[in-house]
C-alpha cells in the first residue's frame, strides 16, 4: 500500500488528537469553577467553558473515529477511497470547529445540550458526514462479506445522520411547542449518538484486533455479530433509561429499560478471548495498542457494573441528574472510548515509519498515571454523585449551595486529579502529533535524497 | 428467509422507525397540539433558553449542566416562583452572572419554565418504586 493513500486518514487522527489536548484544557479549566465560584464570570463564563470542553471532546472522537475509519479503508479495500472528498470533508470540518469555537467564545449560542451552538454550524457538519458516507460506500463495494467492523462502521455512519438530524427537529414549532415531546426526542437523539459512535469505535476495535492477532476469524464471529446487533438494539431503544423521571409514555420507559439491561456483556468477553488468542510476538511488536485496548476491556468492565445499576429506575432515581451521570460519561468517553482511539493512534501513526519502544518512559509513565488518575477522577465523581443523589431524596432537604459547599473538598480532588489527567493524555497525544510530524519529515528527507540520487 | 445479517439489519431498522413513528406522531393523534399563545410563547422562551445557554449549569427534568439547581418546578417551588425567578435573572448570583435579558425574553422565559413546571414533577420524592423496579409518579 502507498503511504501517501493513507495521508488521509492520519490528518483526521492528528486533528481528533489535537481536540482531545483542546477538550482536556477546557475541561480543566471550566472545572475550576467547581472549587473558585464564579472564577470565569467576567471572562468567557462557565456557559462558554462547558460547550468548549463537551465540543472538543465531541470533535475527538468523531475525527477520530473518521480517521479509523479512513485508515481501515484503505487498508482492507482494492478501490482507494477519494483523497478529494476526504479532504473538503476535512475542510468542512475545521470550518464548524472554527466557527463554532469563535462563536462560544464571544457567548452566541442557541443549540442543545452536545449541540450549543447556532444552528447554522450544523450544516458544514452534516454536509462533511455525507460525503464521508458517499466516500465510504465507494470504498466497501469492493469489499465482499463484510466482516463485523464494516457493518459497524456503516451504521455508525447511518445512525450519526440520523441522529444529528433528529437532533435538530425543535426548529420545527410542531415539535418545540409540545415540551414533554421536544424533550423526549431530545434525549433519544442524544441517546442513540452515543450509540453510534460507540458502532464506529467498537468496530474499529474489532479491526485492530484482527490487525494485531492476524485472525480474520475475529470479525466474521458469531459472537461478534451478536455484540454487533446487540448493540444496534441499545443504539435503537435503551435511549429511554435517561428520561424515566420525564412524564412520557410508559412503553418508552420500559423499552429502554429492558433493552439496557443487555449492554455490552459480548464486548468484554470478545476482547477477553482475543487476549488469549495474542502471541507475545505480537503483544511486544504492538505494545501500545495492545495496552491501551487491554485497558479499555478494563473499563468496560467497570462501566459495565455501573450502567446496569443506573439503569434499573428505582436506582436511577438516586443516581440520574448527580455527578454518577458524569462519572459514567467519563469512564465511557475516556475509559473506553479514548483508550480505543489511542491504540488506533498508536497502531496507525506508529508503527512503520516511526516505532513506540515498549521501554519508553515517556509513553509508559503517563499510559499508567492516566489510569491511575481516571480511576481517582471516576471514584470520586461517583462519591459526590452518590452524596448529591441521597441529599435530594432526603425529607429535610438543605439548599442547594450549602449541599455543594459541603462537598468543596470532593470537588478539589476531583479538579486535581482532571488536572493529573490533563497532564498525562496531553502528553501522550503530544507525542503522537510529534511522531507524525518527524514522519513526515522523514518521508520528504528520503524523497530529495532518492531524487539527487 | 435466511437469517443473513442484512435482513436482521433492516428488520430492526423498520421496527426501529415505528418506534420513531410513535412517539413523534403521539401529540398529533391524541389531538393535544393545538396552536395556542401560550404555547407559541413558551417554545420562544425555550430558545432563550438556548440562546443563553442555561442548560450549561440548570437541569430540566434532572438533565443538563451540574453547577446550579434543576429548575423544572421553580416556577411553583414554595418561596420561589415568578417574582424569585425575575430577581435572580437581574441581580444574579455569585456564581451566575447577570445575562441582561431583555423585558421580551424575561417573559418568554418564565412562560417556558411555567410549561415545564405544569408538566410533571422532577422532585426524585415525589415517586414511588413498582415491585419491577419501574418508578411511578405519586
Amino acid at each position: 500500500m502507498n503511504e501517501s493513500n493513507q495521508q488521509a486518514g492520519k490528518i483526521y487522527l492528528v486533528t481528533a488528537l489535537v481536540m482531545l489536548i483542546c477538550g482536556l484544557i477546557f475541561g480543566v479549566l471550566a472545572s475550576l469553577s467547581y472549587i473558585i465560584p464564579g472564577l470565569w464570570n467576567h471572562m468567557l463564563g462557565f456557559s462558554s467553558m462547558r460547550p468548549l470542553h463537551v465540543s472538543s471532546t465531541l470533535f475527538w472522537i468523531f475525527l477520530g473515529s473518521t480517521g479509523c475509519v479512513y485508515m481501515g479503508l484503505q487498508e482492507l479495500s482494492q478501490v482507494r477511497i477519494s483523497g478529494k472528498l476526504a479532504a473538503i470533508q476535512w475542510v468542512l470540518w475545521i470550518i464548524a470547529i472554527i466557527g463554532i469555537f469563535y462563536s462560544y467564545s464571544v457567548g452566541k449560542f442557541g443549540g442543545r445540550e452536545y449541540w450549543e451552538f447556532n444552528p447554522l454550524f450544523a450544516l458544514p457538519i452534516a454536509a462533511a458526514w455525507l460525503l464521508f458516507i458517499i466516500n465510504f460506500g465507494k470504498a466497501v463495494k469492493a469489499i465482499k462479506n463484510w466482516p463485523v467492523y464494516i457493518w459497524m462502521w456503516m451504521t455508525g455512519l447511518v445512525f450519526f445522520l440520523f441522529t444529528f438530524t433528529e437532533n435538530y427537529l425543535w426548529l420545527f414549532p410542531y415539535f418545540r411547542e409540545h415540551f414533554i415531546l421536544d424533550t423526549t426526542i431530545q434525549w433519544k437523539a442524544n441517546g442513540s449518538l452515543v450509540g453510534s459512535w460507540n458502532q464506529i469505535i467498537y468496530g474499529t476495535a474489532f479491526y485492530l484486533m484482527e490487525r494485531i492477532g492476524k485472525n480474520q476469524e475475529i470479525g466474521r464471529s458469531r459472537i461478534a455479530y451478536g455484540m454487533y446487533f446487540l448493540g444496534l438494539l441499545n443504539l435503537m431503544f435503551n435511549w429511554g433509561h435517561h428520561i424515566y423521571t420525564l412524564p412520557t409514555d410508559t412503553y418508552v420507559r420500559y423499552t429502554g429499560y429492558v433493552v439496557s439491561m443487555t449492554e455490552w456483556v459480548f464486548f468484554a468477553r470478545i476482547i477477553y478471548l482475543w487476549k488469549q488468542s495474542v502471541t507475545d510476538i505480537q503483544k511486544n511488536y504492538h505494545y501500545f495498542p495492545y495496552r491501551f485496548l487491554m485497558m479499555a476491556d478494563i473499563w468496560v468492565l467497570i462501566n459495565l457494573g455501573q450502567a446496569i445499576l443506573m439503569s434499573i429506575p428505582a436506582l436511577n432515581l438516586y443516581t440520574h441528574g448527580t455527578h454518577v451521570t458524569v462519572a459514567h460519561a467519563m469512564g465511557t468517553t475516556i475509559g473506553i472510548n479514548t483508550m480505543i482511539l489511542l491504540a488506533a493512534c498508536f497502531e496507525f501513526l506508529g508503527n512503520k515509519c516511526i516505532t513506540f519502544h515498549p521501554g519508553n518512559r515517556w509513553l509508559s509513565f503517563p499510559f499508567w498515571i492516566t489510569q491511575i488518575s481516571l480511576l481517582v477522577f471516576w471514584l470520586v465523581l461517583n462519591i459526590i454523585g452518590i452524596k448529591k443523589g441521597l441529599w435530594q431524596m432526603s425529607q429535610n432537604q438543605k439548599p442547594f449551595n450549602t449541599m455543594m459547599e459541603s462537598m468543596s473538598g470532593w470537588f478539589s480532588v476531583f479538579v486535581y486529579s482532571g488536572i493529573v489527567l490533563m497532564l498525562s493524555l496531553g502528553i501522550l497525544a503530544f507525542i503522537l502529533i510529534r511522531a507524525h510530524v518527524r514522519c513526515r519529515e522523514k518521508q520528504k528527507t528520503e524523497k530529495q535524497i532518492q531524487v539527487l540520487i | 428467509m435466511k437469517l443473513k445479517p442484512v435482513n436482521i439489519f433492516l428488520f430492526m431498522c423498520l421496527a426501529f422507525i415505528v418506534f420513531s413513528s410513535t412517539i413523534y406522531i403521539k401529540p398529533y393523534i391524541l389531538n393535544k397540539y393545538k396552536k395556542n399563545p401560550q404555547l407559541i410563547e413558551s417554545s420562544e422562551g425555550r430558545l432563550v433558553w438556548q440562546k443563553y445557554n442555561c442548560q450549561s449549569c440548570h437541569q430540566l427534568y434532572g438533565l443538563g449542566g451540574y453547577l446550579g439547581p434543576d429548575l423544572t418546578n421553580v416556577y411553583s417551588a414554595p418561596g420561589k416562583g415568578e417574582l424569585f425567578i425575575n430577581a435572580m435573572l437581574k441581580t444574579g448570583t455569585p456564581k451566575m452572572p447577570v445575562y441582561h435579558l431583555s423585558e421580551i425574553e424575561q417573559t418568554r422565559l418564565i412562560a417556558f419554565l411555567k410549561t415545564a413546571d405544569a408538566s410533571g414533577s422532577a422532585d426524585p420524592r415525589n415517586f414511588t418504586t413498582l415491585y419491577n423496579g419501574m418508578i411511578l409518579a405519586k
